[in-house]
Order: C-alpha cells, then sequence, then structure tokens
C-alpha cells in the first residue's frame, strides 16, 4: 500500500508541471497585461513599458517561466504584481479558508447524504423514499449561488440570525464561535447540491446490494436488521459511493468558486477568479499548482480508502 | 425516533441557537465599518492606483495640500503656505512643524524629498519599493530641494499648472520614510502617514482596521477607529447593510439606491466627480470625418434616458469634457446636445450619411465604466432610429485598453471611454490634444485635431492665475462641444448609504472618503 502511494504521489509531480506550463501559456496568449490592469485609463505605450520593465515582464517567456520554476524549488512563488504581497503567504492563507469551508460542506454532504440514501433505500416506495427523493431533486436542482442569496436574505437581512458575509466578525470576535457562525450558510448552500448526488447514488448502490445473496443469508442467520444494514449491505456499497464522494470532493471544491463569491468568503476560488481578470500571472500559478495538487490527494485519499474496502482492488 | 437522536437534535438544535446568538449584526460603537467594494491593493499610496485603495489612505496620509472639503479646491495641509516663482518653475512651501509620522519619526523637508525622490529617480536606494504606476502625474520635477528643516523647493522642468492638483491627488501624499526603510517592498502592508488615522492591522481578505491619531495637527478625530471591509459582491453589500454589518456602504448598486432612499434608518448620499463617459468618434476615416454626422449623433441619442433608466439616476447628463466638479473651470452657458432626433436625420441626409455602417467598440466592464454593456445598446438602438446601422463588438476590459489605446484607425468608428481626474487638464490634454495621437504616447485615440484647442490647451497649463485658466477651459469646451469629437453622455454621480447613526458624513468629488470629522452615535 505504501509503495503504491509514494508511486502515485511521484505520478503527480509531472502532472502538476504540466499544468503550470498551460496555465502560463494561456496567461501570456490572452490579450493584456498587468500593467494595463494596474494603469486601467493612464495606459499610454510608455507607462505600460515602464511598468512591465519595473515587474520583470519584458523577458522572453521561456526565461520568465525558467525563472519562476528555478525559484520555486527554493520555496519562492514570487511575488504579486498587484497585491504587492509573496504568492505563497496568501494563496495559503486563502486555501487554508478554502478548506474550512469546503471540508465542512463535504462532511456535511456525506453524513446527509448517505443517511438519506440510506433511509430511502431502506423504505423502498414507502413514504419516507418520496418525500426524501423529493428534497434530494430540489436540491440537486438548484444553482448554489442562487441557494446562496435566498439564505441571505432570510437568515441575514430578514430574521438577523446569522451574518451575511466575511470569515469573521468585523470588529473583536475572531474565536472558533465566531468561525462557526460565519460558516453556517456557506457550508450549507455547498454542501445541498452535494448532499442530493450523494444520496440518490447511496440509494441506487443501497438498492442493488439489499437484493443480493450475502444480505438474505445475513437475515436468515437471524441478525437484527441495523447489523444486516449497517454492517453488511451498508459496507458493501461504500465501495462504490467512496467514487462518488471523491468526485463530490472535487465539486465542492470547484463550486467554492461562487460561494465564495457570493458570501465573501476569503477562499482560493474568489481569490483566482480576481487574479485571472487583473492578469496577475504569478497569483495564478501559484494558485492553480495549490489547487491541483489538493485535487490530486484528494484523488489519491478516495482511491487508497476505495482500495482497503476492495480487497480486490489492492493487488 | 429513538431517544438517544432526540437527544443529538436537540443538542444541535441549541448549538445553533447559541451561535445565531445576538452578537452579530451590531457594529461596536463609535467605530466606524466601511463596505468597499474590494481588497485593498496597497496602502502606499505610491503603488496604488485603485480609488478602492485611495479611499484608506486618505485617511491615514496627509500630502503638502489637500482638496477643501466637498470641492476641488485646494487647502494647505501639512505645507502652511506656499509661493510660485514668476516664471511658474519653483514652488516653495513652508512646511507644519512639530508633525510626526504614526511611527515617531518627524515629518520634515527631508521626509518630503525623500517621497519624491523615491518615486522619481530611479538610482534612489528605495525606488526598488515601486514600481510608481502614477508617478508620472510629477514628471515636470526636475528636483527637489531642502532649503531648511521645515522649507522645500520643487523645481519643474517647465510651468506646470496642474501640479497643486496633482498634489492633492493620493500619489502627492507623504509616507514616512523610516518605515519606508524598516519594510522595504512591504511597506504597503506596513503604512505609516501622518493622517488622522494611524494604521493598526491588515487581515487579508477581512478588514483594514486604523485608529485615531490622539496628535493629529488638526485635531483628534471624533471616531475611535473605523474598519475597511472588502465585499466585491454588490448584491451582498447592499444584504451586509440591511442586515446592520456595515455602516457606510460604498457604490450602490442603481437598483438599490431607491429602496434606501425611502427607509428611515438609511441616508443616501450623492454628488457629481471629476468623471466623464463618452463615446468617442474615429475623425480620421469614415463617416465621423464630417462634423455634421458628429453632432447628429449627439442629437440622436437620448442621455436622459440613459442616466434616468439606465443608469437609475446615478448619473447626470454630460455637456463637454471638463465636468462641473471642476466647478472654477465648467462652463455653465454650454449645455448638452437635446434628444432630437428630427435634427440628426436633417444632418445625415445633408452629410450624405443615412443608412452608415458602423462598429461600435464596448468593454464588458472597467473602472469608471458604470453599466458599459446596456449603455452601449441603448446607444446602437437610439442610433438605429436614425438609420445607422451601429455593430458592436465587446471586449473584456484589459484586451479593450490594448485595442482602443493604439488608436481606433482601421478598427472601429466608436469606442466606448471613462476618465476620473483630478485637474480640468489632464482629460483634455491627454485625449484631444493634436499632440496626443497615439503614436506621440497620447489617448487621442480618435484623431481630434484643432490648433486653436492645443493652444488653450498649452496657455492653461502653464498659466499660474486659476481665474485665467478657468476662462482657457471654459472656451476650449465651447470649441470642443461644436466640433463634437466625442458623443458626449454623462457624469458618474457617486453615492454612498450611511445608517442613521453615522453624522457629518460627506462624499468628496474627487472620490476619496475623507473621515475625519465623521461621527457615530
Amino acid at each position: 500500500m505504501t509503495g503504491y502511494i509514494v508511486r502515485r504521489l511521484l505520478t503527480a509531480v509531472p502532472v502538476i508541471l504540466g499544468l503550470s506550463v498551460i496555465v502560463f501559456l494561456i496567461m501570456a496568449m490572452i490579450p493584456g497585461d498587468p500593467a494595463l490592469a494596474i494603469l486601467g485609463s493612464y495606459a499610454t505605450p510608455e507607462n505600460v513599458d515602464r511598468i512591465n520593465r519595473a515587474l520583470g515582464l519584458d523577458r522572453s517567456l521561456p526565461e520568465q517561466y525558467f525563472i519562476w520554476i528555478t525559484n520555486l524549488v527554493q520555496g519562492d512563488f514570487g511575488r504579486s504584481y498587484i497585491l504587492n504581497r509573496p504568492v505563497l503567504d496568501e494563496v495559503l492563507e486563502r486555501f487554508g479558508a478554502t478548506m474550512i469551508l469546503a471540508g465542512t460542506a463535504l462532511v456535511l454532504c456525506s453524513i446527509l447524504g448517505l443517511l438519506t440514501g440510506i433511509a430511502s433505500a431502506v423504505r423502498q416506495f414507502g413514504w419516507t423514499d418520496r418525500i426524501l427523493t423529493f428534497f434530494v431533486l430540489i436540491g440537486i436542482s438548484m444553482p448554489a449561488f442562487w441557494l446562496g442569496l435566498i439564505f441571505i436574505f432570510f437568515f441575514a437581512v430578514q430574521w438577523r440570525l446569522l451574518p451575511a458575509s466575511g470569515m469573521y466578525a468585523v470588529y473583536g470576535g475572531g474565536d472558533l464561535p465566531d468561525l462557526l457562525r460565519h460558516l453556517i450558510l456557506p457550508a450549507a448552500t455547498l454542501a445541498i447540491v452535494a448532499t442530493g448526488v450523494i444520496a440518490r447514488l447511496t440509494r441506487a448502490a443501497m438498492l442493488e446490494v439489499l437484493r443480493q445473496d450475502f444480505v438474505r443469508t445475513a437475515r436468515a442467520k437471524g441478525l437484527s436488521e441495523r447489523k444486516v444494514i449497517y454492517r453488511h449491505a451498508f459496507r458493501a456499497a461504500l465501495v462504490s459511493i467512496i467514487p462518488v464522494i471523491g468526485v463530490q470532493a472535487g465539486f465542492v471544491l470547484g463550486g467554492s468558486v461562487y460561494i465564495e463569491t457570493v458570501f465573501q468568503w476569503p477562499g482560493l476560488g474568489a481569490m483566482l477568479v480576481k487574479a485571472v481578470s487583473t492578469r496577475d500571472l504569478l497569483l495564478v500559478q501559484g494558485g492553480v499548482l495549490v489547487a491541483a495538487t489538493a485535487y490530486v490527494l484528494v484523488n489519491l485519499a478516495t482511491d487508497v480508502a476505495q482500495a482497503m474496502l476492495d480487497p480486490r482492488l489492492k493487488a | 425516533m429513538t431517544a438517544k437522536w432526540r437527544g443529538v437534535a436537540a443538542l444541535a438544535l441549541a448549538t445553533a441557537l447559541a451561535l445565531s446568538g445576538p452578537a452579530n449584526a451590531q457594529t461596536p460603537p463609535n467605530v466606524l465599518v466601511v463596505g468597499q467594494i474590494a481588497e485593498p491593493q496597497s496602502l502606499d499610496p505610491h503603488v496604488s492606483t485603485a480609488t478602492n485603495d485611495f479611499r484608506i489612505a486618505v485617511n491615514i496620509y496627509d500630502g503638502l495640500v489637500r482638496n477643501k472639503p466637498g470641492t476641488l479646491e485646494i487647502e494647505p495641509a501639512l505645507a502652511t503656505d506656499w509661493s510660485v516663482s514668476e516664471d511658474g518653475l519653483t514652488y516653495t512651501f513652508n512646511l507644519r512643524e512639530g508633525v510626526t509620522f504614526h511611527d515617531g519619526s518627524p515629518f520634515n523637508a527631508e521626509a518630503v524629498k525623500f517621497n519624491f525622490d523615491r518615486m522619481l529617480d530611479e538610482s534612489h536606494p528605495f525606488h526598488e519599493t515601486g514600481p510608481f504606476p502614477l508617478s508620472f502625474q510629477f514628471s515636470a520635477v526636475e528636483e527637489v530641494t531642502v532649503i531648511d528643516d521645515n522649507t522645500v523647493e520643487f523645481t519643474l522642468n517647465e510651468p506646470f499648472a496642474p501640479f497643486l492638483s496633482n498634489l492633492a491627488s493620493p500619489t502627492g501624499l507623504i509616507v514616512s520614510p523610516a518605515a519606508v526603510e524598516q519594510h522595504g517592498a512591504d511597506y504597503g502592508r506596513n503604512p505609516s502617514g501622518t493622517g488622522a488615522f494611524k494604521f493598526e492591522e491588515w487581515q487579508a481578505n477581512q478588514r483594514v482596521v486604523a485608529s485615531r491619531n490622539e496628535n493629529y495637527w488638526d485635531g483628534a478625530a471624533p471616531l475611535e477607529a473605523v474598519v475597511f471591509r472588502p465585499i466585491t459582491d454588490a448584491n451582498t453589500r447592499v444584504a451586509e447593510m440591511l442586515s446592520g454589518g456595515i455602516d457606510v456602504l460604498l457604490e450602490t448598486p442603481p437598483d438599490n439606491v431607491a429602496n434606501f432612499a425611502t427607509d428611515d434608518s438609511f441616508i443616501v448620499h450623492e454628488t457629481t466627480g471629476p468623471h466623464v463617459w463618452y463615446v468617442m468618434l474615429n475623425m480620421k476615416e469614415g463617416p465621423f470625418t464630417d462634423q455634421r454626422v458628429r453632432q447628429a449623433v449627439n442629437y440622436a441619442v437620448n442621455k436622459e434616458s440613459l442616466v434616468n433608466d439606465v443608469l437609475q439616476g446615478t448619473a447626470t447628463v454630460s455637456a463637454g469634457p471638463i465636468p462641473s466638479a471642476f466647478n472654477w473651470a465648467h462652463n455653465e452657458a454650454v449645455k448638452p446636445y437635446p434628444y432630437d432626433p428630427e435634427r440628426a436625420r436633417d444632418l445625415l441626409a445633408e452629410a450624405d450619411a443615412e443608412g452608415a455602417e458602423l462598429t461600435f467598440f464596448v468593454t464588458e466592464g472597467g473602472s469608471g465604466m458604470l453599466d458599459p454593456v446596456p449603455m452601449g445598446t441603448a446607444i446602437q438602438a437610439d442610433l438605429a432610429a436614425v438609420g445607422l446601422d451601429v455593430n458592436i463588438e465587446t471586449y473584456e476590459w484589459n484586451t479593450f485598453l490594448a485595442e482602443v489605446n493604439p488608436g481606433l484607425e482601421g478598427k472601429a468608428d466608436m469606442a466606448e471611454m471613462a476618465w476620473m481626474t483630478t485637474d480640468p487638464d489632464t482629460l483634455p490634454f491627454l485625449t484631444l490634444r493634436t499632440g496626443a495621437w497615439p503614436e506621440e504616447g497620447g489617448f487621442n485615440s480618435s484623431y481630434y485635431s484643432n490648433p486653436e484647442v492645443d493652444e488653450l490647451l498649452d496657455r492653461a497649463r502653464t498659466s499660474t492665475d486659476q481665474e485665467e485658466r478657468g476662462e482657457l477651459y471654459r472656451q476650449v469646451q465651447e470649441i470642443v462641444h461644436e466640433d463634437a469629437p466625442w458623443l458626449f453622455v454623462a457624469n458618474w454621480q457617486q453615492n454612498a448609504v450611511t445608517s442613521a447613526a453615522v453624522g457629518d458624513f460627506q462624499l468628496q468629488p474627487d472620490f476619496s472618503l475623507v473621515l475625519r470629522d465623521v461621527t457615530k452615535q
């Protein structure tokens, strides 16, 4: 297993590097440069040249990439042109915030999705199943940013129960309850769509497993229904549910871009959107690198979990 | 539901209620929370270019001079008075004594010299802490000389009348040399000035906090502290204002202004800024080489409807290149072209330009561009009504600038543009002179050229008599209005909403946000 993990991690390195080259080239191909973003209406060719020289953007592309990668190996991600701050500081701070939001959402949607899916499958076509399926369908069909706005309208503006935006209270605060209070709405918004997807697939997987012989055997042995469902059927179904959760983890990471914008959550997604529009090349590179690494790790974790549950995949 | 699960549910509910307790939706007493439109880029006023950042900077720093509150007239700040030599080349400033920066270091003539040398002299040891994108505002400065501790002299290489206005702009704010030496390239995150509020902390993407400077030379501010919060999404900003999370809301979306205006818990503030939104017309080739066609489009577009319907009253109709915010230079007698499609059709018929096909560059967004796509389509519709066939090409802002700034020749007949400036000279000097054609390094992308205007602008720029300058600019407006190199459209009316607890709040015409006199109950 350790060998497998190390091999997977090593193959991730060229993937991430390749990605950085692609991002570098795409950013170079789209018109406009940081100097234009900095200068706005004042962008004369002369001023643009002056700023580009000051930022080292007058060098050739391979040269710029080489400088970047050499510094990177030494742990220096460069300085953001626009924020005037080390890229690594900004990216790590943002990544931490994204992980809090996406992580909470992932835990929420996994627990809710699994419980809903199991409850539906166990009482197939019963009232519980119908009601849950109805809500699951609504959850899947709703655009997340729209749901976010609705939440803000009711919980923050109308009832004034929860804050509308930000990660901490503006003045004072900054402790855990403060963070949780700010986390509830965005995490719930982000989790709801993913919950629906997980619930549907859990229901399908459970139904399939429940029809199989070993479940009938377990029941025939006289095991309690709870043991049959959780210990035997659910465990078997997990093998096909885990990859779904892995995919949803990716979805939650990606979906956080909108949610971070709606709720002003200071995460990586919101940062990347801004950095692309201001042509802040080094910041985009650093952000993509970290996001890509997170994706690779999530995929790896999914595969490892699946392998551990299903002996057939261990080989 | 089993007893155990019931217990878990009750606990979850109790936690949720505890978390959603009364602590939120209230801003602290005597601390002003400002909802900003974005995270600042830098609090080094020489490095920054964004209005958003300047709204913080003007409270942390002072310049040698400043704009009198509510106007664009110059008054003393860190300089108590000054004199200008007969030839307009030497400015001598007497500095305020006993002022210190927030870091404790003294403000004096050496500090002033350090500030300008750092921006303008490439061999200065701290020039590397740049780049200084707007330092060209001071490119006329040849040398800064320390006469004594409290006297400093600026020598210019040519007479340059906007010099004082530029000193009053954010790029002219004075930073602490000691702090720059200490923090180097990170100075923008560790700012130190002489202003009414001193910088406390900057939590990335959360807030910038500044507290009252008890020793402020102009008297300590009533507010204990100011918190600037970045809230980039306009709807979220509105929601925060409604839910009581902020005390001041900047740049309210037009749709929401009316709602706040009718609610007694809020006060809406509005003022016209030195902003012009126009459509440049390509005078080098195509139908717009004919003055009648240019005047025709000015008659054809219903600007009242644009500012009232599309922009919902957040702008006023513009009459020329110098906005009314420059009260001393604006020509009241020049009135906007009235909406008169009949007249437009007649002019087009005279010029034999009926049914002309026109290419119109429109941007998707950009600083000061208001609502460029709906505005572009409204203009297109009005021009179609008088028989002009306008094709819109839309570009993202950076691309747009890269297309438009090198000139419209061979590409387009019309292009949107907007400017915010600190002196009436800047916009016409950069966009209407013959010497400002793109190949000369200016922004006259529509190739307007009128020797009379060139001469008036040159004279206005070198005159040190404000009265005379004002008269010259009034003449410029009259001529440019008649020549119509642009379709004159709108002047943005900046707005802000404050809660009823906020007192003595005033918007400044230069789009800055001066909070030294503001109170909060």
